[in-house]
This record gives structure tokens, C-alpha cells and sequence, in this order.
């Protein structure tokens, strides 16, 4: 290997244990043996349906969640329980909804400053007070901004600061849970370039997740499509777009409402039947075999592997599709 | 006012009249919906969308209030229907489904029972008759076991199921518009792709009008034969999809186009619209996108554009094409 990946998470397992009724306990596999690694400087996109995992992933390997088992290596160090403290510094995240992720009693700059705080990045009040100004202007605010409350603010603007917050640190690497699906079309825009200069400046590492996969190709480098706790297909942006291979990443790419009456008119939906099935009661085999149209005997056996079927595209699949 | 066209909204103008001030939600919109098309109604949050068609249905809940307009219904007005008629039109000539099917199902009904009370109130059917219809309707919008369904408690369905069941609701009573009110925001984006398969199958077979609100352009490319752009409470633009999607006439239209991500260009920078949405408390005077209009002109900031028709398909509110005229006769002048 040329370069030490900055993130390397090998078989990442989370199970929660789920209360069914009084006296049964049930497993959930939330993230059921996950394996990816991002470059330096790389975005990777995480995909999938709600449900499908990709929030825990982020949540375990920031250790907001202990895992159950597996490996995280964070530019070559195994992370553990006794040196995340060390770690934090490096490693950040924005959650998804900015009305409930920021503390309605404390003011912007107090917000932003926290962090600040708590790793002692400052040695004077004048310093702390110069940082968070340089901060909220970063992020396209201004140091006015720091003595008002978050129900002064717009959407678009408290992501914004839980973006400035998260940067407080100098962090190398950023989980971004579905930062804009609660913003504006217009107002989602600005953040996405926010994002991507930041990067640019700054040479910041994503794990970027979302639902919406026309954010996520215009985002990411490479892209991993999780289903039910599984990652079942990771490549490059382009390969997953214009040679998916996972019959469910087929679908998701059909699937997505495109801005543009004439090519909505010219392709053709695959359209799956049935749900999603409960991640308490998988079904045995591939997870999704119950709605998938190629499904075998094999299928319902054994789960498939992740499989190199071309320069850095993967895919656990039994019949991938050209 | 043509033979096909079913409703006729004209200069409706609806406010919330609220401790701080009159918000003014939707501030003179107009539009006709013909027989069996399929309308888009786009906007950002706080456009107005929604509330144009809580408007139609008169379920505005205190304190917003209609205050200037009409809504003909087969050259009717409905917004001076008395409440016990509006009972019997709303839900059986037009009937709406709401973003969230999780809050609009009564969670201590059956599916069977909540979907044999709106049959029985707007037809006439025997309880028997009544329970074939349910059934009937379970299996038209292709819930699978419809049988079991009816007996099952809103819970214990998906949210794409619980959606299927709530337009099976809607379409019991064979309504001639059903309003959807961002139908599949909160579904994931596979069952999204069911649902709205599902609205155009139902809509050619059963043939009636249907006005689609949704904040996604992708959704609105889809399946819609004319659109509505909403900014403010006003619509900026109404055209055919082609119209808006290929040839859009005013600014705020332009901006949200270019800001939302191609399929497939990833290297293409997006340009966001700059600022935030308008406070509808304090609308200015002028166009109320001015402010964050990369074109706006002095005209912008006193006076509101008017509607000006661009083609037989096509009308837009926006000074930018007065100005494109009068810079294409000043051209020629000098010529």
C-alpha cells in the first residue's frame, strides 16, 4: 500500500440488544460486519434507506456507540476505548437536524467555543473570542452571529454553526449525518459548497452520509450502498452511477427522482416489491433476497462476500448485473 | 372558462392572523386545473404551497382565514359553501393525503374501519357493499394479504403501506381532484419510486385531476403535466414541465434549478441562491425575491412584477423579461 489510509474500519460490528416483550431480548445487527477505508482528503459517500445502518456506523466509529466487535484504524493507530480521549480532537461530526443539535440556552459563540473549552486551544479570553470570530466566518457568518441564541437563526444558518463547531478542533476527519436533508433546496446548496471548500482549504477527510443519492454523487469520491447492516456494493462515484452492479443499487440509481422531464420520461424505474424486511428478523442468506428478482437457492444459503469485480468496485453478490 | 377545466382558483389570497402580525401565507395566486391532468405546485418551505390547499379544502385552522378570492369548482365557489356541504364535497368530489402517513391514520382504529367510515359517509352503499369496497380498494392500490390488512391497527404497517392505505382513503369515493400534500417526502427513496408509480397508474385508470405539492423538483419532473412555481405566496412561474425545466423565465426559478445537483456532473460547482427565505410578517414591497436576486433592479424592490404570458404555455412574473424586451427594441432601434 502506497499511502496509510486515514480511516480503515475493518468488520465493524454493532449489535443492540432489542426488549421484544417481557421476557424475550432480541438482537438487532444495526451494522453487521462493515469494511471500508478513505483516503486522505477523500470523500466517501454512505448510502442507503432509513433503517439500513449508515448512522450507526458513523455514531460507532466516533465511539458515541461502543462497538461489538471489529477494528478501527485512524491514520495507521487502532482506536480503543483508552485512547479515543486523544483521538476526539481529530475526529468530528455534524448531525442531521440542525434545530435539535444545538443547546437552545447557550449563545452561537458559546456553541462554537465549547470545544475550545474543553481541549484548552486558547491561553487568553481575547483569543477565544478572535477563534470563534474566525470560525463562524469560515463557515460564511460573521462574529456578530456570536452573541445571538439559535432561534435567531434560519436552517440553513444553524447548520452553519454545528458546522463551525465541528471545525473548532482542527479535526482531519468529519462524519457528515445527513447534514442538509432537513434544509431547503436552496439553502442546501450553500451548504454542499460550504463543505467542499472547506476540503479544499482545509484538506478535511468525509464520511458523508445520506438518503439523497444526487447530493451524495456530487459529493463523494466513492460511494458505499449499505442494506440492512451490510455494505453491498462500494466504487467510485461514476462506477455506481453509470455501471451499477447490485441489483439493489440498480434500483436506488432508477430510483432517483431526476430534475429533468425528458430523461424522467426516457428511463425506466425499476421499481422493487415489498419492504424492506425488519432488521429483527432477518432473513437468512443475503439480506436482500426477498425482494430481489434474481434471487436463487444459493441466496437463501450463505451470504455473499464483498467481491472485487473491477479496479476498487466491490459487490456481495451472487448474480451481479452488468 | 373552457369546457375541461375543473377548478378554477382565482386571486386567492390567505393570511394567519397571528400575535405578532398578519402573516400573509398566499398572496393572490390564481391557476386552473384541467380534467385529468396532473398539477405541480413547487416551493420552498413557507411558500405558500400547502396552505393554498388547505385553502381548497377550507381546513385552515385558526387563526388563518381566506381573505379575498374565490375557488370555483364547476364554476362554483366553494369557499362559500356552508360547512355542512363542504362536508359532503370534501373527501367525495375532492380529497387530500398528507405528507405523514404515520400522523394522519388514527392509531386506535383498524385500517378497515377508518377506510369503511369515509365509503359510508359519502356513498350510499349497504354495509356489506361498503366492505367489498374497502377490500376492493386495499387490493387497487396493491397492498398485499388486503384481507388481513383491514383488520390491522396503522402500527403495525410500513410507511409506504400506511401511504398505499391512506390513498385507497382518498380514492374510495372516486373524488374528481385528490390533492397530495408532499406524498412521499418521508418514504425512502424505493418506496418513494412505488407510491409515485402508483399515483399515475390510479390517475389513468381512474381519470381524475391531481394537484401534486412537493418541495422536490425530481418528484415534479416526474410525473407532472403543468407546474406551479411558488415563492413568498405568489406564484413567479406556471408552464408546462418542459416550459420551466428548459426554458425558465424568472429568477428565483433559474436559481433553484441551478442549485440542486446533475445526475452524473459531479464536477460541476452548484450556485446557491444567496440569503434566506423572506419573512412573511414584513413582505416587501416589490418582488419579494429581490433581496435575493443576483438581477434585481430598481423596479424589483418598489413594485411587484405582474403576470406575463411568455407563450401559450408559459406565464412568469418577473421584471427581468420586461427588461429583456425593451433591451431587444432598443437593439433593434439602433439597427
Amino acid at each position: 500500500m502506497s499511502q496509510t489510509p486515514l480511516v480503515d474500519v475493518r468488520h465493524l460490528k454493532e449489535y443492540f440488544s432489542v426488549k421484544s416483550d417481557m421476557l424475550t431480548k432480541l438482537q438487532l445487527k444495526a451494522v453487521d460486519d462493515v469494511s471500508f477505508t478513505i483516503e486522505k482528503g477523500e470523500t466517501l459517500g454512505l448510502v442507503g434507506e432509513s433503517g439500513c445502518g449508515k448512522t450507526t456506523v458513523g455514531r460507532t466509529l466516533l465511539r458515541l456507540y461502543k462497538p461489538t466487535a471489529g477494528e478501527f484504524y485512524f491514520d495507521g493507530n487502532l482506536i480503543t476505548d483508552d485512547n479515543i480521549a486523544k483521538y476526539r480532537k481529530d475526529m468530528q461530526i455534524v448531525f442531521q437536524d440542525p434545530y435539535s443539535s444545538l443547546n437552545p440556552r447557550m449563545t452561537m459563540g458559546d456553541i462554537v467555543g465549547e470545544p475550545l473549552d474543553i481541549h484548552h486551544l486558547y491561553s487568553s479570553k481575547a483569543e477565544r473570542r478572535d477563534k470563534i470570530a474566525q470560525l463562524l466566518q469560515l463557515v460564511g457568518l460573521n462574529s456578530e452571529h456570536a452573541r445571538r441564541y439559535a432561534h435567531e437563526f434560519s436552517g440553513g444558518q444553524r447548520q452553519r454553526v454545528g458546522i463551525a463547531r465541528a471545525l473548532a478542533v482542527n479535526p482531519r476527519f468529519i462524519v457528515c449525518d445527513e447534514p442538509v436533508s432537513a434544509l431547503d433546496v436552496s439553502i442546501q446548496a450553500q451548504i454542499i459548497n460550504t463543505f467542499e471548500e472547506l476540503q479544499e482549504k482545509l484538506g478535511i477527510t468525509y464520511l458523508f452520509i445520506a438518503h439523497d443519492l444526487l447530493v451524495v454523487q456530487h459529493m463523494s469520491r466513492r460511494i458505499a450502498v449499505m442494506y440492512l447492516g451490510k455494505i453491498v456494493e462500494i466504487a467510485p462515484a461514476d462506477e455506481i452511477i453509470y455501471h451499477p452492479s447490485h441489483p439493489y443499487t440498480k434500483s436506488l440509481i432508477s430510483a432517483i427522482p431526476l430534475p429533468d422531464p425528458n430523461a424522467a420520461r426516457e428511463r425506466h424505474r425499476i421499481i422493487l416489491e415489498g419492504d424492506v424486511p425488519s432488521p429483527l428478523h432477518m432473513p437468512k442468506g443475503c439480506p436482500f433476497r426477498s425482494r430481489c428478482r434474481y434471487a436463487t437457492a444459493e441466496c437463501a444459503e450463505q451470504c455473499p462476500e464483498l467481491k472485487e469485480i473491477a479496479s476498487g468496485h466491490q459487490v456481495a453478490c451472487y448474480h451481479p448485473q452488468g | 372558462m373552457s369546457e375541461t377545466t375543473l377548478l378554477q382558483v382565482k386571486n386567492l389570497h390567505t393570511s394567519f392572523f397571528t400575535d405578532a402580525g398578519e402573516v400573509q401565507a398566499v398572496n393572490g395566486i390564481s391557476f386552473n386545473l384541467d380534467r385529468g391532468k396532473v398539477l405541480g405546485i413547487v416551493g420552498e418551505s413557507g411558500s405558500g404551497k400547502s396552505v393554498t390547499a388547505y385553502s381548497l379544502m377550507r381546513i385552515l385552522t385558526d387563526p388563518g382565514r381566506v381573505t379575498e378570492g374565490e375557488v370555483l369548482f364547476k364554476g362554483e365557489d366553494v369557499l362559500k359553501y356552508s360547512e355542512q356541504k363542504m362536508h359532503s364535497f370534501r373527501g367525495s368530489r375532492i380529497s387530500m393525503i398528507f405528507q405523514d402517513p404515520m400522523t394522519s391514520l388514527n392509531p386506535v382504529y383498524t385500517v378497515g374501519n377508518q377506510l369503511r367510515e369515509a365509503i359510508k359517509i359519502h356513498t350510499n352503499r349497504n354495509p356489506k357493499q361498503v366492505r367489498e369496497r374497502a377490500l376492493e380498494m386495499l387490493q387497487l392500490v396493491g397492498v398485499n394479504e388486503p384481507e388481513k390488512r383491514l383488520k390491522q391497527y396503522p402500527y403495525e404497517l410500513s410507511g409506504g403501506m400506511r401511504q398505499r392505505v391512506m390513498i385507497a382513503m382518498a380514492l374510495a369515493c372516486e373524488p374528481d381532484v385528490l390533492i397530495a400534500d408532499e406524498p412521499t417526502t418521508a418514504l425512502d427513496v424505493t418506496i418513494q419510486a412505488q407510491i409515485l408509480e402508483l399515483m399515475q397508474d390510479l390517475q389513468k385508470k381512474m381519470g381524475m385531476s391531481i394537484i401534486m405539492i412537493t418541495h422536490d423538483l425530481g418528484v415534479i419532473a416526474d410525473i407532472c403535466d403543468e407546474i406551479i412555481v411558488m415563492y413568498a405566496g405568489r406564484v413567479c412561474e406556471r408552464g408546462t414541465a418542459d416550459e420551466i425545466f428548459y426554458n425558465p423565465c424568472h429568477e428565483y426559478t433559474k436559481g433553484l434549478i441551478r442549485s440542486i445537483p446533475k445526475f452524473g456532473a459531479r464536477h460541476e460547482k452548484l450556485v446557491p441562491i444567496a440569503g434566506s427565505p423572506v419573512d412573511l410578517l414584513n413582505l416587501p414591497a416589490g418582488c419579494a425575491f429581490a433581496s435575493r436576486c443576483d438581477c434585481a433592479m430598481k423596479i424589483c424592490l418598489t413594485e411587484h412584477p405582474e403576470e406575463i404570458r411568455m407563450n401559450d404555455k408559459h406565464i412568469a412574473a418577473c421584471w427581468m423579461n420586461v427588461k429583456k424586451v425593451y433591451d431587444e427594441a432598443k437593439e433593434g432601434e439602433k439597427q
